[in-house]
């Protein structure tokens, strides 16, 4: 069981998320975040000041998988849909999970996802 | 079902009573002759018989003696006379709301209740200071309103003599609109000017927006209506000195200004620079080694409908300042209104763009465009259609170098462009008015015969006029408005604390936020020091 987070561009999320549905994943987490040290920082003019869009925004989306099967047809898929070539493409983290457990029932691991 | 049939009957109704109609129309076609009282009057759908002698107010309905009808002229004249200074009043009020979103709308999301608030409230405050005696102070010694019947009753000029020569200071007929200011003229008159003192009422909000205390903003608003403004005013418009520079002392037509390059807009733009000096940068604004942090205004899509609001209402600013409908000059005021405001707000875009920092910058655009308009405000009866290109491309330019000079020379942080657009324009547009004006309009203006002409047509005295005009304006508006400000800071305090400000004015100072249920990110909005 692993837990994988990835940062998508907003432009991308979209067809991510249809993606990863289509390979048979059901939940997933996104959300709305500020990425620094970003390559697509810049700078920009208002009122001729220059300032710096530092922060740039995008999506992250966390989701947990059960097999290694699905490990790799996860990265796959989120790896083919937001490849750009460039060297701004984000990485895609893995993490291993301590434990799960459902609220609603008190059940524990594997079974409760 | 039922509600079907009441339908169709109500439907069966109105098109039997409407066919009914046009065929009564269609039996009287005939147009009514002339004479026939208006009681027997037919129906007139071209429009080609209604109004004629019968309406010439008359002892003998139809057959109005000469002198019947020679008042009923005069009195149309000053009918719609009356009615335009009216109508244009109407338009120049419309500015408020075009104001506020400029101003609103180039300042950050935490302070736009209170921006929003100023622009709000000075509008009463302004204009029941100029009720109790600034009109009075202004007008009060104008002598015959000559394109509204005439009518003297403001007769009243406080003069001192210098050098042999009478100095009007200011005036003292119509407090409260009462005794000799009760008269349809002089109502008309003071709606119309009103309108012109709270557009410079309210041009300081902005360079002080953002920092300002409202307690300090709101004994700010009685100063600017009783005294700031109606002094200078009647200096130029109501008989005072500046205006009688021509006829005592034979520079040009003495100071003139058509509709207020100095009188309005840099008498706002002198307050708004010596407010935003005294209270000091918004915190963040400035780095340790004197650069400047740009502050992103949160709305720029508003402020962009503030700026086409104002160029509307624009058009009765400059074109009702004949106060006279019956003056056809106003197709050239207005004409030449528009093509100013056309070539500043191209000036500025392209100078931001190609020359400055690559890119259009839209709050110049906006900037540029009432830059083009207050310049043009002084000389837009005066001077040519391409006399008029020219003083809106220069002001285009001036007021991205002047807010430049504003902001990184004397380090006077005016959050949106005020100073830059109202000040020096104001300035620009007098000058431009002892230049540019062609010698076509302006016959006895200010008492001194001939028509107004500039110095490249041929009366550099005129440009002389304007200079003493504009230099009296920043030393009179800059020193009181400096010892009000300063009264003021000593009582109640100028300047919101710096928790405040981190906040946002509109909640501590206001009590509510502009966007409630909205999440602002007031850190990122404020740059830090560095």
């Amino acid at each position: 069981m692993k837990k994988i987070e990835a940062i998508i561009n907003p432009f991308n999320i979209k067809e991510v998320k249809n993606a990863l549905t289509e390979i048979g994943v059901r939940r997933m987490t996104i959300s709305k975040v500020g990425r620094f040290g970003s390559q697509k920082s810049h700078k920009e003019y208002y009122r001729a000041d220059e300032y710096m869009i530092d922060v740039v925004e995008e999506f992250k989306i966390e989701l947990i998988v059960t097999t290694d099967e699905m490990l790799d047809q996860v990265i796959e898929t989120i790896g083919k849909t937001t490849k750009t070539g460039n060297v701004g493409d984000e990485e895609i983290l893995v993490f291993p999970i301590e434990g799960v457990i459902q609220i609603r029932t008190g059940e524990r691991a594997r079974d409760a996802i | 079902m039922l509600k079907k049939l009441c339908w169709m009957i109500i439907f069966a109704a109105i098109l039997t009573s409407l066919s009914m109609e046009v065929t009564a129309q269609t039996q009287e076609t005939t147009p009514a002759p002339a004479g026939v009282s208006p009681a027997v009057r037919h129906p007139d759908p071209g429009g080609v018989s209604t109004g004629n002698a019968s309406d010439v107010p008359a002892a003998k309905v139809g057959e109005p003696t000469m002198a019947e009808l020679v008042n009923a002229v005069g009195h149309n004249r000053v009918a719609i006379n009356i009615m335009w200074t009216l109508i244009a009043g109407f338009l120049v009020m419309f500015m408020q709301p075009g104001f506020a979103m400029v101003e609103a709308g180039f300042t950050r999301a935490k302070n736009a209740v209170h921006t929003m608030a100023m622009n709000f409230m000075i509008y009463p405050l302004g204009m029941l200071g100029f009720y109790i005696c600034g009109f009075a102070f202004m007008f009060g010694g104008l002598g015959p309103i000559a394109t509204m019947g005439g009518y003297g009753g403001l007769d009243h000029e406080v003069i001192i003599n210098l050098f042999g020569k009478e100095f009007g200071l200011f005036g003292g007929r119509g407090f409260f609109l009462s005794g000799s200011g009760y008269d349809v003229a002089v109502f008309a008159l003071f709606l119309f000017q009103v309108v012109f003192m709270d557009t410079t009422a309210t041009i300081p909000t902005g360079a002080m927006a953002e920092r300002w205390k409202y307690l300090s903003f709101f004994i700010y608003g009685w100063f600017v209506g009783t005294v700031i403004y109606p002094i200078f005013g009647n200096w130029v418009w109501g008989g005072g000195w500046l205006s009688m520079l021509g006829k005592n002392f034979g520079l040009g037509h003495g100071h003139v200004d058509f509709a207020g390059s100095s009188v309005v807009h840099m008498t706002g733009g002198v307050i708004g620079l010596v407010g935003a000096w005294l209270v000091g940068p918004r915190d963040g604004k400035y780095n340790k080694d004197g650069s400047a942090n740009p502050i992103l205004g949160h709305n720029i899509p508003m402020a962009i409908i503030g700026t086409f609001i104002l160029a509307f209402g624009w058009f009765g600013f400059n074109a009702g300042s004949t106060l006279a409908g019956a003056d056809l000059r106003i197709g050239v005021v207005a004409t030449n209104t528009m093509l100013a405001s056309a070539t500043g707000a191209l000036a500025a875009t392209l100078w931001m763009w190609i020359v400055r920092f690559k890119k259009p910058d839209p709050s110049m655009m906006a900037n540029g465009m009432l830059a083009g308009l207050v310049a043009i405000t002084a000389p837009c009866a005066f001077v040519n259609s391409i006399g008029a290109c020219i003083i809106g491309l220069i002001a285009g330019l001036l007021v991205v170098e002047g807010a430049l000079f504003i902001e990184r020379k004397l380090k006077v942080d005016d959050p949106v462009g005020a100073i830059a657009v109202h000040g020096i324009n104001g300035a620009w547009g007098c000058l431009a008015l002892g230049l540019f004006a062609d010698g076509t309009y302006g016959d006895g203006w200010n008492n001194v015969s001939g028509t107004v002409k500039g110095l490249f047509y041929g009366d550099p005295s005129q440009l002389l006029a304007q200079f003493i005009g504009i230099t009296a304006n920043f030393v009179y508006v800059g020193l009181i408005s400096l010892i009000i400000f300063k009264l003021i800071d000593i009582f109640v305090g100028n300047r919101v604390d710096k928790d405040t400000e981190v906040e946002g004015l509109d909640v501590p100072e206001m009590g509510v936020p502009g966007y409630s249920g909205v999440h602002l990110d007031k850190a990122a909005e404020t740059p830090i020091s560095r």
